[in-house]
């Protein structure tokens, strides 16, 4: 697999860390990796920012992760982009919600490197 | 991770649930921070200077909140991040914040018919130990005290309904 460029976003500078580095650990190398701490700022990033992979969190202030999705299309940059939610809110709805709005995957903290592998990998080796 | 379990809602405050909260709050350390819990038993709670807090609402309303001393958080934080604990900053309430908050989403996604209907809080963190909550909770506190390297956390879930 080839090195890529991913976004991170969650409100918790520390959860993006761990989330940076746990995509290491799993054996995806990074290339560069952007952060935004709600979904308003990943917005803006990705408008100026061509990334492979976008991770989000749901429950952020100012725009949550849902909301960042739906306006999602209206970014030329992003377009086709994965996106994958990384959140402790493991509901159905939410789930069924976020995978209708266009995210490619959904993964409930805490998390394992084992699920990291297993949902991101092949979202980026295009076969999920 | 262990998967949802019926909880039947008891007459006797949701004693019950104690071991899932105990589960839940191991899987967070050992998943996020690499770190095995031990029991701890007469915590003096005098010396835990960092709270946080994550509110509960929908099915089942209250808070759940994490009590430990500053340096054990700045230990949690250490590991979260691979960093040094004595170089910690603001990432200290932050990590607590997090761990707290994860605790309180693992929580609800064991007990079958709660994770849908319930939502959490954004976390909020108290550092200093001169103060007193006030909770309007409707049942008894449920609380689980446990250990990280010998430093003490206490966890506990105040119910409303």
């Amino acid at each position: 697999m080839n090195s890529i460029r991913a976004l991170i976003v969650d409100d918790s500078t520390v959860m993006r860390k761990i989330v940076e580095r746990s995509l290491g650990q799993a054996g995806i190398k990074l290339t560069e990796v952007f952060e935004a701490g709600n979904g308003a700022e990943a917005l803006a990033v990705l408008q100026e920012n061509r990334v492979d992979l976008v991770l989000c969190d749901i429950n952020m202030p100012v725009m949550d992760g849902l909301e960042f999705i739906k306006q999602l299309a209206s970014v030329e940059n992003a377009k086709g982009v994965p996106v994958v939610m990384i959140t402790t809110e493991g509901s159905e709805s939410h789930v069924v919600q976020a995978l209708s709005s266009g995210a490619r995957g959904y993964i409930r903290k805490p998390f394992t490197l084992e699920q990291i592998r297993e949902r991101v990998i092949p979202i980026l080796a295009g076969q999920s | 991770m262990k998967t949802a379990t019926e909880v039947p809602v008891a007459d006797d405050g949701h004693k019950g649930w104690i071991p899932l909260l105990e589960l839940a709050t191991r899987e967070v350390f050992e998943m996020m921070l690499g770190s095995q819990l031990s029991a701890a038993q007469d915590i003096t709670e005098a010396n835990l200077d960092i709270t946080s807090m994550v509110g509960l609402a929908g099915q089942l309303c209250g808070m759940l909140s994490l009590r430990c001393t500053q340096k054990l958080a700045a230990l949690m934080a250490s590991k979260m991040l691979g960093t040094d604990p004595d170089a910690m900053g603001p990432e200290l309430a932050d990590a607590c914040g997090e761990v707290c908050n994860m605790v309180a989403g693992n929580f609800k996604n064991k007990i079958s018919g709660l994770n849908d209907g319930c939502m959490l809080s954004v976390p909020t963190v108290v550092t200093g130990k001169d103060y007193n909550l006030r909770s309007l909770a409707d049942y008894p506190a449920l609380e689980v005290q446990l250990a990280l390297e010998g430093r003490p956390i206490i966890v506990t879930l105040e119910i409303h309904s």
